[in-house]
């Protein structure tokens, strides 16, 4: 749900990370945290356990300039991974402009990634949206590992509506920020057609 | 789809502006923030500078999202009051309508019952003013037609150029 708000010429667009635990979503976004130029961005809030496992969400807002003479802000949020944080994880859906997916490279993490999308088309209906028609970009993360599994299987296993999927080492960076882009020129382009 | 976009025109803005500055003052308070169950900032008044709003925002939304699903795991619709107390400083969170939160932030020369006392009477305020723009949408999303979209026309290179290309 983007908030316009014509009194202040802004618009607010919420960008939500989603994937399995440790598949790199928190590192997404503290890649973007420590690149940006300190004009553009606020806050990194982590509400995360002391293991550094995202306990809530994070959260990163993100001014990106202007379009059409809108201040353009992009909310940035990631959802927590581990299985048992599915209450949370529905609520952090709520308003969601669009969806980033980071999957895990990893052969081992094959089954998890699958779950995890199935978690989300099921989180997403319970907040009204639908998985094939949201806005919605695959991040294949983790492309370094020895044990990566290949791009064409990886294809075949998870994507399923010609999304743009994107190669990524987040760590690194690679292919953090086309990932971002992707997610946002099918939310603005949305715009157009709501 | 059960999307409808929040859109505040100029005119509405200016009423919920108004209305929580109004209410800053009565309740004696340092900052009053409308936010969005989405954890977006409507509006802000006070010693709005003190306080790193969006964040507040966003946590405060993440605040009530938990405690809704509370709410509901033991058979109640919503607890439509948060309060927290701090040594110095003290919270007063209350739900407005389907998609607001109105955030009160007082200290020792306030009191919670005069923050309740004002915040019912601002929040009745606001929910119409929430109403408005909710029917304005609704009617729009029904009609199929809508005001003229400022996005209508976005390019490819509007987006390169976001991101700095």
């Amino acid at each position: 749900m983007t908030f316009i708000n014509y009194a202040s010429r802004e618009i607010n667009c919420k960008i939500v990370y989603y994937g399995p635990g440790l598949c790199g979503k928190t590192t997404n976004i503290q890649w973007i945290y420590e690149q940006a130029n300190p004009e553009k961005k606020g806050k990194l809030v982590s509400l995360a356990t002391e293991t550094d496992r995202t306990l809530f969400f994070d959260f990163l807002p993100l001014d990106m300039g202007t379009v059409k003479g809108f201040k353009v802000r992009f909310h940035l949020y990631t959802v927590p991974g581990q299985v048992f944080y599915d209450a949370s994880r529905k609520l952090i859906l709520r308003g969601c402009d669009g969806i980033i997916f980071v999957a895990d490279s990893q052969r081992a993490r094959m089954e998890a990634n699958i779950e995890s999308i199935a978690n989300l088309a099921t989180n997403l209906k319970e907040n009204g949206f639908d998985i094939r028609s949201i806005p919605y970009v695959l991040q294949l993360n983790k492309r370094d590992m020895p044990s990566a599994a290949p791009v064409t299987e990886m294809e075949r296993l998870l994507r399923f509506r010609s999304e743009p999927m994107i190669e990524a080492v987040a760590n690194q960076g690679t292919g953090v920020i086309e990932t971002l882009k992707a997610a946002a020129r099918q939310i603005l382009m949305e715009l157009q057609r709501t | 789809m059960a999307k409808l976009d929040l859109i505040m025109f100029e005119e509405e803005y200016k009423l919920l502006q108004e209305i929580i500055g109004r209410l800053s003052k009565d309740a004696s308070a340092k900052v009053v923030f409308l936010v969005d169950k989405n954890g977006q900032q409507i509006a802000a008044a006070g010693d709005v500078k003190s306080i790193d709003a969006t964040s507040l925002a966003s946590l405060t939304a993440g605040n009530v999202a938990a405690t809704d699903g509370l709410a509901k795991l033991i058979g109640e619709k919503e607890f439509s009051l948060l309060f927290h107390e701090g040594e110095k400083d003290n919270l007063h969170i209350s739900i407005v309508g389907k998609r607001g939160i109105l955030v009160v932030i007082f200290d020792q020369n306030s009191s919670l019952a005069l923050v309740r006392l004002r915040v019912k009477k601002a929040s009745k305020e606001l929910q119409e003013i929430f109403d408005q723009v909710e029917q304005r949408a609704q009617k729009e999303s029904d009609t199929g037609g809508r005001f003229e979209s400022p996005f209508s026309e976005i390019t490819d290179e509007d987006i390169d150029r976001l991101f700095g290309d």
